[in-house]
Protein backbone atom coordinates (compact mmCIF):
# COMPACT_ATOMS: atom_id res chain seq x y z
CA UNK A 1 0.00 0.00 0.00
CA UNK A 2 2.70 2.21 0.59
CA UNK A 3 4.87 1.54 -1.86
CA UNK A 4 1.51 2.73 -4.32
CA UNK A 5 3.30 6.67 -3.42
CA UNK A 6 6.73 5.26 -4.46
CA UNK A 7 5.98 6.77 -8.21
CA UNK A 8 4.40 10.06 -6.46
CA UNK A 9 7.96 10.67 -4.73
CA UNK A 10 9.96 9.66 -7.77
CA UNK A 11 7.66 12.68 -9.43
CA UNK A 12 8.06 14.96 -6.81
CA UNK A 13 11.93 14.25 -6.99
CA UNK A 14 12.01 15.46 -10.73
CA UNK A 15 10.16 18.46 -10.49
CA UNK A 16 12.24 19.61 -7.51
CA UNK A 17 15.24 18.75 -9.88
CA UNK A 18 13.29 20.86 -12.76
CA UNK A 19 13.06 23.96 -10.04
CA UNK A 20 16.30 24.34 -8.74
CA UNK A 21 17.90 23.35 -12.20
CA UNK A 22 16.22 26.13 -13.80
CA UNK A 23 16.92 28.59 -11.40
CA UNK A 24 20.36 27.84 -10.98
CA UNK A 25 20.37 27.86 -15.26
CA UNK A 26 19.01 31.26 -15.41
CA UNK A 27 21.79 32.51 -12.09
CA UNK A 28 24.62 31.23 -14.50
CA UNK A 29 23.48 32.73 -17.81
CA UNK A 30 21.73 35.58 -16.87
CA UNK A 31 23.14 38.82 -16.76
CA UNK A 32 24.07 40.96 -13.51
CA UNK A 33 24.32 44.56 -13.06
CA UNK A 34 22.60 45.77 -10.31
CA UNK A 35 21.56 49.29 -9.64
CA UNK A 36 20.53 50.90 -6.29
CA UNK A 37 17.03 52.34 -8.19
CA UNK A 38 16.63 48.68 -9.40
CA UNK A 39 17.30 47.36 -6.62
CA UNK A 40 15.05 49.22 -5.21
CA UNK A 41 10.58 47.81 -4.29
CA UNK A 42 8.77 49.09 -7.62
CA UNK A 43 6.44 52.19 -6.27
CA UNK A 44 5.56 53.58 -9.86
CA UNK A 45 8.86 55.24 -10.21
CA UNK A 46 8.23 57.53 -6.54
CA UNK A 47 11.27 56.78 -3.99
CA UNK A 48 9.90 54.20 -2.32
CA UNK A 49 8.41 55.06 1.72
CA UNK A 50 8.68 52.75 4.19
CA UNK A 51 8.61 49.02 4.87
CA UNK A 52 5.85 47.20 3.42
CA UNK A 53 6.00 44.87 6.05
CA UNK A 54 3.31 46.42 8.30
CA UNK A 55 -0.32 46.84 9.88
CA UNK A 56 -3.20 45.38 6.85
CA UNK A 57 -6.93 45.15 6.97
CA UNK A 58 -8.31 42.66 9.53
CA UNK A 59 -10.57 41.47 6.98
CA UNK A 60 -7.94 39.10 5.63
CA UNK A 61 -7.30 37.51 8.79
CA UNK A 62 -10.70 36.99 9.77
CA UNK A 63 -11.07 35.60 6.16
CA UNK A 64 -8.00 32.89 6.76
CA UNK A 65 -9.66 32.27 9.90
CA UNK A 66 -12.72 31.35 9.25
CA UNK A 67 -10.75 29.08 6.24
CA UNK A 68 -9.55 27.28 8.67
CA UNK A 69 -12.69 26.18 10.51
CA UNK A 70 -14.93 25.42 7.47
CA UNK A 71 -11.93 23.95 6.03
CA UNK A 72 -11.90 21.40 8.55
CA UNK A 73 -15.82 20.69 8.48
CA UNK A 74 -15.15 19.51 4.64
CA UNK A 75 -12.58 17.44 5.59
CA UNK A 76 -14.98 15.86 7.83
CA UNK A 77 -17.14 15.34 4.67
CA UNK A 78 -14.48 13.09 2.88
CA UNK A 79 -14.09 10.01 4.89
CA UNK A 80 -18.50 9.87 4.83
CA UNK A 81 -18.73 10.84 1.28
CA UNK A 82 -16.14 7.88 0.03
CA UNK A 83 -18.13 4.86 2.48
CA UNK A 84 -21.36 6.01 2.44
CA UNK A 85 -22.95 4.15 -1.14
CA UNK A 86 -20.93 1.13 0.38
CA UNK A 87 -23.09 1.20 3.79
CA UNK A 88 -26.04 0.08 2.15
CA UNK A 89 -24.42 -3.45 1.65
CA UNK A 90 -25.44 -3.20 5.12
CA UNK A 91 -29.10 -2.68 5.13
CA UNK A 92 -30.94 0.40 4.95
CA UNK A 93 -30.62 1.24 8.45
CA UNK A 94 -27.32 1.97 8.16
CA UNK A 95 -27.04 4.44 5.26
CA UNK A 96 -29.85 6.18 7.23
CA UNK A 97 -27.80 6.42 10.01
CA UNK A 98 -25.02 7.51 7.89
CA UNK A 99 -27.36 9.94 6.54
CA UNK A 100 -28.87 11.28 9.77
CA UNK A 101 -25.28 11.88 11.08
CA UNK A 102 -24.41 13.93 8.37
CA UNK A 103 -27.52 16.24 8.90
CA UNK A 104 -26.88 16.64 12.11
CA UNK A 105 -23.32 17.54 11.76
CA UNK A 106 -24.64 20.19 8.77
CA UNK A 107 -26.80 21.52 11.14
CA UNK A 108 -24.08 22.62 13.59
CA UNK A 109 -22.06 23.71 9.86
CA UNK A 110 -25.37 25.97 9.03
CA UNK A 111 -25.99 27.60 12.32
CA UNK A 112 -22.62 28.44 12.66
CA UNK A 113 -22.65 29.90 8.62
CA UNK A 114 -25.63 31.90 10.09
CA UNK A 115 -23.61 32.98 12.83
CA UNK A 116 -20.87 34.79 10.95
CA UNK A 117 -23.66 36.00 8.06
CA UNK A 118 -25.79 37.68 10.91
CA UNK A 119 -21.92 39.26 12.64
CA UNK A 120 -21.02 40.29 9.06
CA UNK A 121 -18.03 38.36 8.74
CA UNK A 122 -18.27 38.59 4.99
CA UNK A 123 -19.21 41.86 4.57
CA UNK A 124 -16.21 43.56 3.12
CA UNK A 125 -17.11 46.70 3.34
CA UNK A 126 -17.98 46.75 7.05
CA UNK B 1 11.80 -12.53 -15.39
CA UNK B 2 13.31 -14.25 -13.25
CA UNK B 3 17.18 -14.66 -12.01
CA UNK B 4 18.47 -11.62 -14.20
CA UNK B 5 21.55 -10.34 -12.32
CA UNK B 6 21.69 -12.67 -9.54
CA UNK B 7 18.15 -11.14 -8.34
CA UNK B 8 15.41 -12.72 -7.73
CA UNK B 9 12.09 -12.02 -9.40
CA UNK B 10 10.19 -9.86 -6.61
CA UNK B 11 13.40 -7.79 -6.53
CA UNK B 12 13.33 -7.49 -10.20
CA UNK B 13 9.88 -6.45 -10.55
CA UNK B 14 10.08 -3.55 -8.04
CA UNK B 15 13.10 -2.19 -9.70
CA UNK B 16 11.35 -2.50 -12.86
CA UNK B 17 8.73 -0.62 -11.20
CA UNK B 18 10.94 2.01 -10.39
CA UNK B 19 12.55 2.66 -13.91
CA UNK B 20 9.00 2.75 -15.41
CA UNK B 21 7.91 5.09 -12.73
CA UNK B 22 11.03 7.76 -13.40
CA UNK B 23 10.17 7.44 -16.67
CA UNK B 24 6.61 8.14 -16.72
CA UNK B 25 6.61 11.16 -14.43
CA UNK B 26 9.86 12.49 -16.27
CA UNK B 27 7.82 12.73 -19.27
CA UNK B 28 4.70 13.88 -17.32
CA UNK B 29 6.58 16.77 -16.31
CA UNK B 30 8.22 18.03 -19.30
CA UNK B 31 4.90 16.90 -21.43
CA UNK B 32 2.97 19.74 -18.96
CA UNK B 33 5.76 22.11 -19.09
CA UNK B 34 5.72 21.74 -23.07
CA UNK B 35 1.60 22.05 -22.86
CA UNK B 36 2.56 25.27 -20.75
CA UNK B 37 4.61 26.49 -23.69
CA UNK B 38 2.39 26.08 -26.40
CA UNK B 39 -0.79 26.95 -24.28
CA UNK B 40 1.15 30.61 -24.13
CA UNK B 41 1.34 31.01 -27.51
CA UNK B 42 -2.71 29.56 -28.01
CA UNK B 43 -3.80 31.80 -25.96
CA UNK B 44 -1.73 35.12 -27.48
CA UNK B 45 -3.54 33.56 -30.74
CA UNK B 46 -6.76 32.87 -29.67
CA UNK B 47 -6.75 35.69 -27.56
CA UNK B 48 -5.84 37.76 -30.83
CA UNK B 49 -8.37 36.19 -33.43
CA UNK B 50 -10.83 37.21 -30.78
CA UNK B 51 -9.25 40.70 -30.51
CA UNK B 52 -9.39 40.84 -34.55
CA UNK B 53 -5.50 40.43 -34.72
CA UNK B 54 -3.35 37.92 -35.36
CA UNK B 55 -1.01 37.49 -32.60
CA UNK B 56 2.20 36.42 -32.55
CA UNK B 57 3.27 34.89 -36.53
CA UNK B 58 6.89 36.12 -36.54
CA UNK B 59 8.70 33.40 -35.13
CA UNK B 60 8.42 30.35 -37.12
CA UNK B 61 5.64 29.43 -39.10
CA UNK B 62 2.32 30.68 -37.69
CA UNK B 63 4.29 31.97 -34.62
CA UNK B 64 5.32 28.21 -33.49
CA UNK B 65 8.62 29.46 -33.01
CA UNK B 66 7.54 32.27 -30.06
CA UNK B 67 7.93 30.18 -26.95
CA UNK B 68 11.09 29.09 -27.49
CA UNK B 69 12.33 32.51 -27.72
CA UNK B 70 10.14 33.72 -25.45
CA UNK B 71 12.25 30.61 -23.27
CA UNK B 72 15.97 32.05 -24.57
CA UNK B 73 14.81 35.41 -23.47
CA UNK B 74 13.49 34.98 -20.23
CA UNK B 75 16.95 32.95 -19.44
CA UNK B 76 19.53 35.74 -20.60
CA UNK B 77 17.14 38.13 -18.04
CA UNK B 78 18.61 39.62 -15.09
CA UNK B 79 17.26 37.77 -11.95
CA UNK B 80 16.81 40.87 -9.41
CA UNK B 81 16.26 40.07 -6.11
CA UNK B 82 15.19 43.82 -4.45
CA UNK B 83 17.02 45.11 -1.70
CA UNK B 84 14.62 45.12 1.43
CA UNK B 85 13.37 41.69 0.31
CA UNK B 86 13.94 38.63 2.43
CA UNK B 87 16.58 37.21 0.26
CA UNK B 88 15.94 33.39 0.69
CA UNK B 89 11.90 33.17 0.78
CA UNK B 90 12.04 35.40 -2.04
CA UNK B 91 13.89 32.44 -3.78
CA UNK B 92 11.39 29.89 -2.29
CA UNK B 93 8.30 30.90 -3.25
CA UNK B 94 8.29 29.88 -7.13
CA UNK B 95 9.69 26.24 -6.37
CA UNK B 96 6.76 26.26 -3.78
CA UNK B 97 4.68 27.58 -6.47
CA UNK B 98 6.24 25.51 -9.70
CA UNK B 99 6.59 21.94 -7.72
CA UNK B 100 2.93 21.58 -5.95
CA UNK B 101 1.76 21.98 -9.93
CA UNK B 102 3.89 19.82 -11.32
CA UNK B 103 3.39 16.44 -9.26
CA UNK B 104 -0.81 16.96 -8.78
CA UNK B 105 -0.66 15.19 -12.28
CA UNK B 106 0.93 12.33 -10.80
CA UNK B 107 -2.37 10.61 -9.88
CA UNK B 108 -4.48 11.80 -12.47
CA UNK B 109 -5.70 8.39 -14.86
CA UNK B 110 -5.25 9.26 -18.70
CA UNK B 111 -6.65 6.19 -19.93
CA UNK B 112 -8.04 2.77 -18.87
CA UNK B 113 -5.45 0.24 -17.28
CA UNK B 114 -4.87 -2.04 -20.41
CA UNK B 115 -2.28 -4.53 -21.46
CA UNK B 116 0.36 -4.14 -24.30
CA UNK B 117 1.21 -7.56 -25.94
CA UNK B 118 0.53 -9.49 -22.67
CA UNK B 119 2.37 -6.71 -20.66
CA UNK B 120 0.46 -4.72 -18.04
CA UNK B 121 0.48 -1.00 -18.59
CA UNK B 122 -1.06 2.16 -17.40
CA UNK B 123 -1.25 5.07 -18.02
CA UNK B 124 -1.05 7.07 -14.77
CA UNK B 125 1.70 7.90 -12.77
CA UNK B 126 0.49 6.64 -9.76
CA UNK B 127 -2.86 4.55 -8.70
CA UNK B 128 -3.07 5.64 -5.13
CA UNK B 129 -6.97 4.96 -3.34
CA UNK B 130 -6.76 8.45 -2.21
CA UNK B 131 -6.28 10.12 -4.93
CA UNK B 132 -8.38 13.24 -4.88
CA UNK B 133 -7.74 14.15 -1.32
CA UNK B 134 -3.97 14.09 -2.23
CA UNK B 135 -4.51 16.17 -5.66
CA UNK B 136 -6.63 18.55 -3.35
CA UNK B 137 -4.07 18.55 -0.57
CA UNK B 138 -0.98 19.33 -3.06
CA UNK B 139 -3.20 22.14 -4.56
CA UNK B 140 -3.44 24.05 -1.58
CA UNK B 141 0.20 24.07 -0.97
CA UNK B 142 0.94 25.91 -3.86
CA UNK B 143 -0.74 28.89 -2.25
CA UNK B 144 1.74 29.46 0.21
CA UNK B 145 4.01 30.25 -3.13
CA UNK B 146 1.80 33.02 -3.81
CA UNK B 147 1.58 34.26 0.05
CA UNK B 148 5.13 34.05 0.64
CA UNK B 149 6.20 36.07 -3.35
CA UNK B 150 3.88 38.81 -1.86
CA UNK B 151 5.11 38.43 1.82
CA UNK B 152 8.99 38.45 0.99
CA UNK B 153 9.32 41.17 -1.93
CA UNK B 154 8.48 43.61 0.91
CA UNK B 155 6.77 45.86 -1.61
CA UNK B 156 3.23 47.34 -0.97
CA UNK B 157 1.90 45.92 -4.24
CA UNK B 158 3.36 42.64 -3.96
CA UNK B 159 1.82 42.26 -0.29
CA UNK B 160 -1.66 43.48 -1.25
CA UNK B 161 -1.57 40.93 -4.46
CA UNK B 162 -0.51 38.31 -2.09
CA UNK B 163 -3.27 39.07 0.49
CA UNK B 164 -5.79 39.03 -2.31
CA UNK B 165 -4.58 36.01 -3.98
CA UNK B 166 -3.92 33.96 -0.40
CA UNK B 167 -8.15 35.50 0.52
CA UNK B 168 -9.81 34.64 -2.68
CA UNK B 169 -7.61 30.91 -3.14
CA UNK B 170 -8.69 29.78 0.39
CA UNK B 171 -12.18 30.73 -0.47
CA UNK B 172 -12.84 29.37 -3.03
CA UNK B 173 -11.42 26.16 -1.88
CA UNK B 174 -14.33 25.65 0.20
CA UNK B 175 -16.83 25.41 -2.51
CA UNK B 176 -14.37 23.51 -4.90
CA UNK B 177 -13.94 21.01 -1.84
CA UNK B 178 -17.92 20.67 -1.28
CA UNK B 179 -18.74 20.37 -5.37
CA UNK B 180 -15.68 17.45 -5.15
CA UNK B 181 -17.49 16.07 -2.67
CA UNK B 182 -20.72 15.21 -4.48
CA UNK B 183 -18.73 13.24 -6.96
CA UNK B 184 -17.27 11.39 -4.77
CA UNK B 185 -20.25 10.50 -3.10
CA UNK B 186 -21.63 9.36 -6.40
CA UNK B 187 -18.88 6.86 -7.19
CA UNK B 188 -18.47 5.97 -3.09
CA UNK B 189 -14.62 6.41 -3.91
CA UNK B 190 -11.49 8.43 -3.60
CA UNK B 191 -9.39 7.09 -6.20
CA UNK B 192 -9.89 8.77 -8.92
CA UNK B 193 -8.82 6.09 -11.58
CA UNK B 194 -12.48 3.93 -9.90
CA UNK B 195 -14.28 7.32 -10.24
CA UNK B 196 -14.07 7.44 -14.08
CA UNK B 197 -14.86 3.94 -14.05
CA UNK B 198 -17.89 4.15 -12.13
CA UNK B 199 -19.31 6.79 -14.96
CA UNK B 200 -17.83 4.64 -18.00
CA UNK B 201 -19.90 1.79 -16.28
CA UNK B 202 -22.87 3.96 -16.00
CA UNK B 203 -22.93 5.44 -19.64
CA UNK B 204 -23.11 8.97 -18.17
CA UNK B 205 -20.75 11.23 -16.61
CA UNK B 206 -21.33 13.00 -13.40
CA UNK B 207 -22.39 16.25 -15.12
CA UNK B 208 -25.19 15.00 -16.66
CA UNK B 209 -26.97 13.55 -13.58
CA UNK B 210 -29.15 15.78 -13.34
CA UNK B 211 -29.77 18.32 -11.57
CA UNK B 212 -27.01 17.48 -9.03
CA UNK B 213 -24.40 16.69 -11.16
CA UNK B 214 -24.64 19.41 -13.32
CA UNK B 215 -24.81 21.96 -10.46
CA UNK B 216 -21.45 20.38 -8.87
CA UNK B 217 -19.88 20.88 -12.43
CA UNK B 218 -20.53 24.63 -13.04
CA UNK B 219 -19.50 25.10 -9.14
CA UNK B 220 -16.33 23.26 -9.84
CA UNK B 221 -15.53 25.32 -12.62
CA UNK B 222 -16.57 28.62 -11.39
CA UNK B 223 -14.24 28.10 -8.02
CA UNK B 224 -11.28 25.85 -10.62
CA UNK B 225 -11.15 29.96 -12.54
CA UNK B 226 -11.09 31.49 -9.23
CA UNK B 227 -8.26 29.00 -7.87
CA UNK B 228 -6.40 29.16 -11.01
CA UNK B 229 -6.52 32.95 -10.28
CA UNK B 230 -6.97 33.47 -13.90
CA UNK B 231 -9.67 36.24 -15.43
CA UNK B 232 -12.22 37.21 -14.46
CA UNK B 233 -11.03 36.28 -11.20
CA UNK B 234 -7.58 37.56 -11.81
CA UNK B 235 -7.42 40.11 -8.80
CA UNK B 236 -3.92 39.65 -7.65
CA UNK B 237 -2.59 40.55 -10.85
CA UNK B 238 -4.66 43.45 -11.49
CA UNK B 239 -2.68 45.53 -13.50
CA UNK B 240 -4.99 48.58 -13.60
CA UNK B 241 -4.38 48.75 -9.19
CA UNK B 242 -1.40 46.41 -8.42
CA UNK B 243 1.39 46.86 -10.63
CA UNK B 244 1.45 42.58 -11.10
CA UNK B 245 -0.11 41.78 -7.60
CA UNK B 246 2.30 38.91 -6.14
CA UNK B 247 5.27 38.62 -8.67
CA UNK B 248 5.40 42.55 -9.07
CA UNK B 249 9.29 42.03 -7.49
CA UNK B 250 10.31 39.17 -9.72
CA UNK B 251 12.46 39.07 -12.83
CA UNK B 252 13.41 36.24 -15.43
CA UNK B 253 13.12 32.94 -14.83
CA UNK B 254 11.66 33.10 -10.97
CA UNK B 255 9.07 35.05 -12.55
CA UNK B 256 8.38 32.70 -15.41
CA UNK B 257 8.17 30.01 -12.90
CA UNK B 258 5.53 31.76 -11.29
CA UNK B 259 3.76 32.02 -15.75
CA UNK B 260 4.70 28.11 -15.36
CA UNK B 261 2.97 27.13 -11.83
CA UNK B 262 -0.24 29.46 -13.25
CA UNK B 263 -0.89 27.67 -16.67
CA UNK B 264 0.14 24.15 -15.28
CA UNK B 265 -2.60 24.64 -12.37
CA UNK B 266 -4.74 25.15 -14.92
CA UNK B 267 -4.06 22.14 -16.80
CA UNK B 268 -4.67 20.28 -13.08
CA UNK B 269 -8.06 22.02 -12.51
CA UNK B 270 -9.32 20.96 -16.33
CA UNK B 271 -7.74 17.35 -15.74
CA UNK B 272 -9.43 16.73 -12.03
CA UNK B 273 -12.68 19.05 -13.50
CA UNK B 274 -13.16 16.15 -16.52
CA UNK B 275 -12.04 13.24 -14.29
CA UNK B 276 -14.46 13.76 -11.51
CA UNK B 277 -17.34 15.38 -14.09
CA UNK B 278 -16.72 14.85 -17.99
CA UNK B 279 -15.79 10.98 -17.04
CA UNK B 280 -12.10 10.63 -18.15
CA UNK B 281 -12.00 8.54 -20.63
CA UNK B 282 -15.61 8.07 -21.49
CA UNK B 283 -17.56 7.31 -24.04
CA UNK B 284 -14.43 4.22 -24.56
CA UNK B 285 -15.04 1.52 -22.30
CA UNK B 286 -12.80 0.80 -19.91
CA UNK B 287 -12.81 -3.04 -20.64
CA UNK B 288 -12.57 -2.44 -24.71
CA UNK B 289 -10.01 -4.06 -27.53
CA UNK B 290 -6.44 -2.89 -27.10
CA UNK B 291 -6.73 -0.32 -29.77
CA UNK B 292 -10.17 0.84 -28.71
CA UNK B 293 -8.29 1.61 -25.21
CA UNK B 294 -5.60 3.43 -26.70
CA UNK B 295 -7.84 6.24 -28.00
CA UNK B 296 -8.85 7.08 -23.96
CA UNK B 297 -5.79 9.16 -23.43
CA UNK B 298 -7.33 10.85 -26.67
CA UNK B 299 -10.27 11.58 -25.52
CA UNK B 300 -9.17 12.72 -22.30
CA UNK B 301 -6.64 15.75 -24.02
CA UNK B 302 -9.74 16.59 -25.96
CA UNK B 303 -11.01 17.30 -22.88
CA UNK B 304 -8.45 18.98 -21.08
CA UNK B 305 -7.55 21.20 -24.07
CA UNK B 306 -12.16 22.46 -23.93
CA UNK B 307 -11.31 23.13 -20.81
CA UNK B 308 -8.07 25.47 -21.52
CA UNK B 309 -9.64 26.85 -24.77
CA UNK B 310 -12.49 28.03 -21.85
CA UNK B 311 -10.60 29.51 -19.96
CA UNK B 312 -8.63 31.56 -22.83
CA UNK B 313 -12.41 32.60 -24.08
CA UNK B 314 -13.57 33.38 -20.26
CA UNK B 315 -10.21 36.05 -20.08
CA UNK B 316 -11.30 37.20 -23.54
CA UNK B 317 -14.93 37.77 -22.47
CA UNK B 318 -15.78 38.91 -19.18
CA UNK B 319 -14.91 41.78 -17.56
CA UNK B 320 -12.59 41.52 -14.13
CA UNK B 321 -14.66 41.51 -11.13
CA UNK B 322 -14.48 44.02 -7.76
CA UNK B 323 -12.69 42.19 -4.75
CA UNK B 324 -15.43 42.62 -2.18
CA UNK B 325 -18.35 41.01 -4.78
CA UNK B 326 -15.40 38.00 -5.54
CA UNK B 327 -15.66 37.36 -2.00
CA UNK B 328 -19.36 37.51 -1.74
CA UNK B 329 -19.73 35.13 -4.65
CA UNK B 330 -17.29 32.55 -2.89
CA UNK B 331 -18.91 32.30 0.35
CA UNK B 332 -22.21 33.49 0.13
CA UNK B 333 -23.52 31.75 -3.10
CA UNK B 334 -21.04 29.26 -4.24
CA UNK B 335 -20.29 27.71 -0.70
CA UNK B 336 -24.18 27.24 0.62
CA UNK B 337 -25.16 25.97 -3.38
CA UNK B 338 -22.52 23.13 -3.25
CA UNK B 339 -23.14 22.48 0.61
CA UNK B 340 -27.15 21.94 -0.41
CA UNK B 341 -26.08 20.36 -3.70
CA UNK B 342 -24.28 17.46 -1.63
CA UNK B 343 -26.94 17.03 0.70
CA UNK B 344 -29.00 16.74 -2.08
CA UNK B 345 -27.06 14.38 -3.85
CA UNK B 346 -26.42 12.16 -0.57
CA UNK B 347 -29.87 11.38 -0.24
CA UNK B 348 -30.32 10.60 -3.40
CA UNK B 349 -27.46 8.23 -3.60
CA UNK B 350 -28.62 6.56 0.17
CA UNK B 351 -32.65 6.06 -1.21
CA UNK B 352 -31.74 5.32 -4.36
CA UNK B 353 -33.68 2.03 -5.13
CA UNK B 354 -31.11 -0.88 -5.32
CA UNK B 355 -29.97 -2.89 -8.34
CA UNK B 356 -31.29 -0.34 -10.76
CA UNK B 357 -29.20 2.28 -12.61
CA UNK B 358 -27.51 4.50 -11.98
CA UNK B 359 -26.36 3.20 -8.60
CA UNK B 360 -26.15 -0.04 -9.21
CA UNK B 361 -24.13 -2.48 -7.05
Amino acid sequence: MAFDFVPILIQALVAIIIAVGVIVIAHLIGSRNPTPAKLAPYECGMSPVGQAWRRFPIKFFLTAMLFVLFDIEVIFFVPWAAVLRHLRAGGSEYVLFALGEMAVFVGFLALGYVYILKKRALEWEA
Amino acid sequence: MNGIFGLDGRTWDIILAIITASIKAFVIVNGLLLAFAYMTLSERKVLGRMQARYGPNRAGPWGILQPIADGIKLAFKEDVTPRQANRWIHLLAPCLALVPALIIFAVIPLGPEMEVFGVPWTWHVARVNVAYLYAAAIASVGVYGIVLAGWASNSKYALLGGLRASAQVISYELAQGLAAMTAIVMAGSLDLYEIVNQQVASGLPYALYLPFGLVAFVVYVIAGVAEANRAPFDLAEAEGELGAGFHTEYSGFKWSMFFMAEYVNMINISALASVLFLGGWWPIPTDAPGVVQALGPVVFLVKIALFMFMFIWLRATLPRLRFDRLMSLGWKVLLPVALVNLIGTATVVALWPLGTWPFAN
